[in-house]
């Protein structure tokens, strides 16, 4: 097992993270339950989507308590590649592995969408070399309204961290911003659902370049074949 | 009441064997005194206050379906033929929902059941609720759940009161669905003043599984012991069963304690863990959710089914509220909670699991020899009742029926009464449907449910049929679904109208690619003690299975939801359909919107002469009348095969079937994922009906739109020509962003499609956003 995925109580999108990571590219993964160690083996760690513990008092608050949160961080701290996707992505933000905080959508509803997302020509490895500039990617979330002091978004913003934006802002979030990594470089987060646009029955296969980019730390020393187009 | 056996009652530890039954007690738990005395009967001697509400739940209309059981019998419950694919391997009311096959050793579970008065009175939990029991429903039979859809009902958008269920409804469904992590894949939606105060509420949920681990709700096995999972037992949903099978009054909202509160992520732990629970090999002998009648139906029902006796103590459930009494535990629909009964000496396997996910598994009885079931409570038994006589031997009645007076009237009308339609108008009277709510888009609905998860979505809401990958079963197929009924043509003539709902849907699944392989119904109707609504009961579930029967398409199971009255009004006869179809090659998947420019666009089934019963009647003038259109099985099966042959081919790029509307909304509908888009149509004349409104507003059966590429063309027309199928070429599709359409050579419409898509598109949000 190379990608450890999270599960938590209330985790949704760890089966469709597991498909899209271990059936469609490859790649071994496996789900980690949140009262487990995180696997020594683990090279990367994807934290899916759902709603943890219910998203009950605020998303993700909750499951930054579970025991592997100590594990991840550690992780993290040591340079270990980690993907939040949508209530992943609130729970790396509420567990500060990355700066912000998602709050309800500016509709109050919660929106089920294909999303025109722009990648940014940042120094980060989602450029548009990988994965072609603009995308289609499902999103799914009632709280991707992403929120910053204005001081540190001027700093995400001047650090390029900012790794995706809506084209057509569905939710309020500042800057459109929907994906974002850390000053380091390891961690990112993002709204959409990349693990949703990976068959040919998806709304687009743009996910794949996402996935692969992310993944091509670990890809670029793998024994698994694999072509990253 | 029997004299004899009243003696003076001893101070006991529960209050509830200290109440004397008065008649008056009796009939606030709807009990007829004949029912009543047949419970006498029964037991020998006068039950106590929490047997009498035991009986009260279990003979509710809502758990024995006193008034229905006959008719349902009806219904085919199997396939004729044995040779096909969808063989039923679980029948309607052998389980908590039925099972199908659908090949490579796998099944589909399905089910609709309503939750009609508790989202009356309070909208987001009620609607909540129901998905959290239709879901429990399902993976009780050992199955995972891939997909929910709703059929919902209302009164006019107009009213601020129906904006209030309307959004109440839609964001509870979208509150618990989506944290369970099941894709919604939409479902049906209509508005009828009807509805008015009594809004409908249906939730279906299918789920996939391998035959061999298809689970049984009995108790079998004398010595294994009973487990009680789930969070603990409040007095939330006190008697909804019986509240259930009540009219609604002005006094209903009292009945707020009556309505259950749903947490789904509870839910989501609880399905989770009995999945892993019984991935365990050997381990659960039987289980059963605690829906309508909570702990009473549940324990009764597994005992009944395992031809056994069961005993459980009281003091051993899990309580959240403190104080509670026999009659509030056994009655509480407190709700994500479950009775299983596991081999015995295995105890510890279970309680593993269920501390996995922080849930109690708690021992709280025993398979007993003998058919009792027999409840304890502060060391007193205080029920001790046969449980075959709760589930088996509730009175069953066959109501007088007659037919109500607007049925003949609508036989006799007369379309000569409609005045002509002039061409000036069509253009008008299209956008007028178009922002029909009814008709117009529901994407503000289905944009809020989360339809994506479990990577499955094939073909979202907002075609004819939605369809999911069974992708999570390690199989290359794929499950189509449609709900439908529209309850206008139910209303004036209930058999055909019945029969109309069905057609539809199987059409509807016809036109995505996918064989229909078994129904589930949820029968919604009015009070069935006034002769005139029992007659459009009876007459609407002859008709549905006059027509399982032709198609051999049985019903695996649904819910019967009666006394749908509010004030003065009665809803209309509303027989809502579900069916399940299966598309083996993902290139047979098809959708209703035509993507290019110069497809040929064809009408199948012949030109449109009716406008009885039509939605163009309504928007027009207000009026739900008319003679509804005629219904030819034979012809509908000629159509549907057509299309799946022709769609088998690879010849279809979509198709779309004509309903709410008629033909001009249907066309408008299949240009409107691309509004760029248009169509250059003419058709050489009036039809059958000669007259225009008729044949683009009329809502004949049997019809479907195609649209086909040049190439395929000549072999599309020449196959139908075999086949005897009425087919015309319209025209084609165009890169104008304009439909035109002639008319025996007269233009009649030259419309931008943008500004219809915008009409069409906007009409509820415009509704919801500025209320």
């Amino acid at each position: 097992m190379k990608v450890a995925i999270l599960q938590f109580p209330g985790s949704n999108c760890d089966w469709d993270a597991e498909h899209a990571v271990h059936d469609v590219l490859g790649i071994p993964a496996a789900r980690v339950w949140h009262k487990s160690p995180l696997p020594t083996e683990t090279e990367a760690v994807i934290v899916p989507g759902g709603f943890s513990f219910g998203d009950y008092l605020r998303c993700g608050a909750i499951a930054r308590f579970s025991p592997i949160m100590k594990d991840l961080k550690s992780f993290a701290e040591n340079g270990g590649q980690v993907l939040g996707i949508c209530n992943g992505f609130q729970i790396l933000c509420e567990a500060g592995l990355l700066p912000g905080a998602l709050i309800r959508n500016d509709c109050l509803e919660f929106r089920c969408i294909n999303q025109k997302i722009r990648v940014e020509h940042s120094n980060n490895r989602f450029n548009p070399d990988e994965t072609g500039g603009e995308l289609i990617l499902p999103i799914a979330h009632g709280e991707g309204n992403y929120r910053l002091e204005d001081e540190a978004l001027r700093k995400l913003e001047s650090n390029q961290q900012v790794l995706l934006r809506y084209v057509g802002n569905p939710n309020g979030s500042m800057n459109e911003i929907a994906g974002i990594r850390n000053e380091a470089g390891n961690v990112y987060g993002m709204m959409p659902h990349p693990e949703r646009a990976v068959e040919p029955y998806h709304p687009s296969l743009d996910g794949l370049p996402v996935l692969k980019a992310f993944l091509k730390p670990i890809l670029s020393h793998s024994s698994v074949e694999i072509s990253v187009s | 009441m029997n004299e004899n056996t009243t003696s003076p009652l001893p101070p006991n530890p529960d209050p509830c064997l200290n109440v004397e039954i008065t008649p008056e007690l009796v009939a606030q738990h709807g009990l007829l005194p004949e029912e009543y005395d047949q419970v006498l009967q029964i037991l020998g001697r006068i039950p106590n206050l929490t047997e009498l509400g035991i009986f009260s739940v279990m003979w509710s209309e809502h758990c024995a379906y006193k008034n229905t059981r006959k008719l349902l019998r009806l219904f085919p419950t199997e396939k004729k033929d044995k040779d096909s694919v969808g063989q039923v391997l679980v029948k309607a009311g052998e389980e908590n929902a039925g099972v199908i096959d659908v090949g490579e050793g796998w099944g589909v579970a399905f089910k609709i059941e309503s939750h009609n008065h508790p989202s009356a009175i309070e909208p987001f939990e009620g609607a909540a609720t129901g998905v959290g029991g239709i879901v429990r429903d399902i993976f009780t039979m050992g199955a995972r759940p891939i997909l929910l859809t709703n059929s919902l009902r209302f009164g006019s958008l107009e009213s601020a009161h129906v904006k209030r269920l309307f959004r109440g409804v839609v964001s509870g469904i979208s509150n618990y669905g989506n944290c369970l992590g099941i894709p919604n894949m939409g479902g049906d939606v209509y508005f009828d003043d009807c509805y008015e105060g009594n809004p409908l509420v249906n939730a279906l949920c299918a789920g996939i599984l391998k035959h061999e681990d298809i689970q049984r709700g009995a108790a079998t096995g004398v010595g294994n012991p009973v487990f009680y999972v789930g969070p603990g037992t409040g007095r939330d949903g006190l008697g909804g069963a019986s509240f259930a099978s009540r009219e609604l009054t002005e006094e209903s909202a009292a009945d707020r304690p009556a309505v259950q509160k749903g947490d789904p992520f509870m839910e989501k732990l609880l399905l989770e863990a009995c999945l892993e629970m019984m991935a365990i090999p050997g381990l659960v002998v039987g289980i059963q959710d605690m829906g309508a009648a909570g702990l009473t139906c549940s324990t009764c029902e597994t005992a009944s089914r395992g031809s056994s006796g069961i005993e459980i103590d009281l003091d051993l459930v899990p309580q959240r509220e403190t104080g509670m009494n026999s009659y509030e535990i056994m009655l509480s629909e407190s709700q994500e909670r479950m009775l299983v009964i596991v081999k015995k000496g295995r105890e510890q396997e279970i309680k593993d699991v269920f501390e996995k996910w922080d849930l109690h598994a708690a021992h709280i009885g025993e398979v007993k020899e003998g058919d009792r079931m027999v409840v304890r409570h502060k060391g007193v038994v205080v029920a001790d009742l046969p449980a075959k006589s709760l589930t088996d031997e509730a009175p069953i009645y066959d109501q007088p029926a007659s037919e109500p007076a607007h049925i003949a009237a609508a036989r006799a009308w007369d379309i000569n009464s409609v005045p002509s339609l002039s061409q000036a108008s069509v253009e008008a009277s299209l956008e007028k449907l178009l922002a029909h709510p009814t008709i117009a888009s529901k994407r503000w609905i289905w944009q809020q449910y989360d339809h994506q998860v479990m990577s499955g979505c094939t073909v979202e809401p907002g075609s004819d049929a939605g369809v999911v990958h069974l992708s999570i079963a390690g199989i290359d197929k794929r499950l189509a679904i449609s709900n439908d009924c529209n309850n206008r043509f139910c209303y004036l003539d209930p058999y055909q109208g019945a029969q109309i709902a069905f057609a539809e849907c199987m059409r509807n699944l016809a036109c995505s690619g996918a064989r229909a392989l078994a129904v589930t119904d949820n029968l919604n109707f009015a009070n069935p003690n006034k002769p005139e609504a029992y007659h459009m009961l009876k007459e609407c579930v002859k008709g549905l299975a006059d027509a399982c029967s032709f198609f051999d398409v049985p019903v695996v199971g649904g819910n019967v939801s009666l006394y749908n009255e509010h004030g003065d009004g009665a809803i209309d006869p509303t027989p809502v359909i579900s069916m399940v179809g299966l598309i083996e090659k993902g290139e047979r998947v098809t959708r209703s919107f035509i993507s290019n420019s110069d497809q040929n666009i064809i009408l199948v089934g012949g030109l449109p002469h009716e406008l009885g019963g039509s939605y163009f009647l309504q928007t027009e003038f207000g009026k739900k009348e008319g003679t509804c259109p005629g219904v030819n099985l034979a012809e509908e099966k000629k159509v549907q095969d057509f299309l799946i042959k022709t769609i088998d081919f690879g010849h279809i790029r979509a198709a779309h079937d004509l309903s709410e509307g008629g033909l001009l909304v249907a066309i408008a509908e299949m240009l409107f994922e691309n509004p760029e888009l248009g169509a250059d149509l003419s058709i050489d004349s009036l039809g059958e009906s000669n007259r225009l409104d008729a044949l683009l507003f009329g809502e004949s059966q049997g019809r479907v739109l195609v649209s086909v590429s040049d190439e395929d063309l000549e072999e599309v027309m020449q196959s139908a020509v075999q086949d005897g199928l009425s087919i015309l070429r319209l025209g084609k599709s165009t890169r104008s962003g304009r439909l035109k359409l002639s008319v025996a050579g007269n233009e009649i419409l030259d419309s931008e499609v943008n500004k219809m898509h915008k009409i069409w598109s906007e009409a509820i949000p415009e509704k919801m956003n500025h209320s």
